[in-house]
């Protein structure tokens, strides 16, 4: 069974409303050290919002989100220093196409003095290394694969040595041949211990690779459960409609 | 034929101080360039940044009303008067040489049309760039600075070129105020040769090799920054 590591991220009551319109109804949950937590819902549903919430690129209207033991939520917290843990993979890569690929992944750790420029490319070619592109550092993004520019952005994400890790749909924007080397970049990434939230529509990564799979649905977790139960024996009514259709 | 020729050459381009009018003609309107697109480039900058920030964040109110009012002036009054009220009214007493308050009023009307060119520039990068920016943990201004700006630049380089043409045939208007540009040349030549063709036929190729000139430079520039694109 999977032995819980220490609370990395803790949500309490989590809102944001637009107006009337509640996007995220309260939401509670922890995620522990070396977790792999898998988001599933259907869209409009509130899972992206609450992933980007969890980083604050989208501001709470309501609740805490505890980080490493800091209210983030605090306005008076410093929040790029925290960002710096908290790595992010979007839907649409969001590459910086002006910089070669190798630019994109120092950009960050030399920019903000983690690293000094032969330690950013030193980590930049081990990373290219590990997700399969070494032969890539000198390219600019625009003349890559959607999956290879996924990879990329993974690799850009790491480089930050993040606690964490955020994946907003990361294969839905990609051709269907290019999504298997993705899913696989974020395998062996999960395999190495990272702890992953990702919010995805891939029911076989969720099965396979997460830990945990949480069914969100109008702006509530609404099934929280190991992936063998969250499939099998689905409670939620909801959800076993939803799986009926997706699987 | 030859004698005949170097004699209307002398006429036209030597004799009488004409050769000073239009070397001085030449050096007045290229200085007044410079000087304007400097500050304009720099003023038009600053005023796009203040005025995304407005729009992306809502701080920076007092600034970007200020924004507002230098740009809805500078653009809905006549260049001309606005060069004629720094001439006589915002340096009426103070001692400046002439290109000086040319290139400042210059400046500040190219300025806005700057800011407005830069804004687009802004405002065309897709949000997903300042959200890469900012989860990485850089600030907004280091995101603004190091990923978004030079986008933005790049984009809008053409329409910047645009504007440093109008700017540099804008300034045949400089005259006004007293100071010999390549136009005004023209004119005082005409004047003392009884003769228009020749003076301002020349005239405007001197405005052209500017532009080509001009043209040339930054057309350098826009290939050095395409080199990322495929």
């Amino acid at each position: 069974m999977i032995i819980k590591g220490e609370t990395l991220i803790k949500v309490e009551n989590l809102q944001k409303h637009f107006g009337d319109n509640k996007v995220l109804d309260g939401i509670n949950t922890e995620i522990h050290k070396g977790e792999v937590v898998a988001i599933i819902g259907p869209s409009g549903s509130g899972k992206s919002t609450f992933l980007r919430s969890l980083n604050l690129l989208e501001v709470p209207t309501g609740g805490r989100i505890l980080f490493e033991n800091v209210d983030i939520t605090d306005p008076k917290v410093d929040i790029n220093r925290h960002r710096q843990k908290i790595g992010m993979v979007f839907q649409q890569f969001n590459l910086f196409p002006h910089k070669t690929v190798k630019e994109n992944i120092m950009l960050a750790p030399v920019t903000l003095k983690i690293m000094t420029p032969e330690e950013a490319s030193r980590k930049a070619d081990e990373l290219l290394e590990r997700v399969g592109l070494p032969d890539k550092a000198d390219a600019y993004p625009g003349s890559l694969s959607g999956g290879q520019k996924q990879r990329i952005a993974i690799a850009r994400a790491m480089a930050m040595n993040p606690d964490v890790m955020l994946f907003d749909e990361p294969t839905s924007a990609l051709d269907p041949e290019m999504v298997g080397e993705v899913l696989e970049i974020m395998r062996e990434l999960a395999q190495s211990g990272m702890t992953m939230v990702v919010v995805t529509h891939e029911m076989g990564f969720a099965r396979e690779v997460a830990s945990r799979v949480l069914f969100i649905n109008a702006g509530n977790i609404q099934e929280d459960a190991p992936p063998q139960e969250f499939f099998a024996s689905p409670k939620n009514p909801r959800l076993r409609e939803f799986l009926s259709k997706v699987l | 034929m030859w004698e005949n020729l170097q004699h209307e050459f002398q006429r036209y381009f030597v004799d009488n101080g004409a050769s000073e009018w239009w070397l001085n003609g030449l050096k007045t309107t290229i200085l007044v360039t410079l000087l304007a697109l400097c500050i304009g480039v720099v003023l038009g900058f600053l005023v796009a940044l203040v005025r995304s920030t407005h729009e992306q964040t809502g701080k920076l109110k007092l600034l970007n009303a200020i924004c507002m009012v230098y740009l809805t002036v500078i653009r809905g009054t006549p260049s001309m008067i606005q060069i004629l009220i720094f001439y006589s009214v915002v340096f009426a007493s103070i001692p400046l040489n002439n290109i000086i308050i040319g290139g400042i009023a210059f400046g500040i009307n190219s300025g806005a049309y700057v800011a407005e060119i830069v804004r687009s520039g802004i405002m065309s990068i897709d949000k997903g760039q300042m959200e890469a920016g900012r989860s990485l943990g850089l600030s907004s201004g280091q995101t603004m600075k190091l990923i978004i700006m030079p986008q933005a630049f790049k984009n809008v380089l053409p329409a910047l070129i645009n504007e440093m043409i109008v700017l540099l045939k804008e300034t045949a208007i400089i005259g006004y105020i007293g100071t010999v540009d390549i136009t005004k040349a023209a004119t005082l030549v005409q004047s003392r040769t009884y003769s228009a063709f020749v003076p301002l036929i020349s005239a405007a190729v001197f405005y052209l090799a500017l532009v080509m000139l001009l043209t040339y430079f930054m057309g350098k520039v826009e290939r050095r920054l395409r080199r990322s694109d495929h």
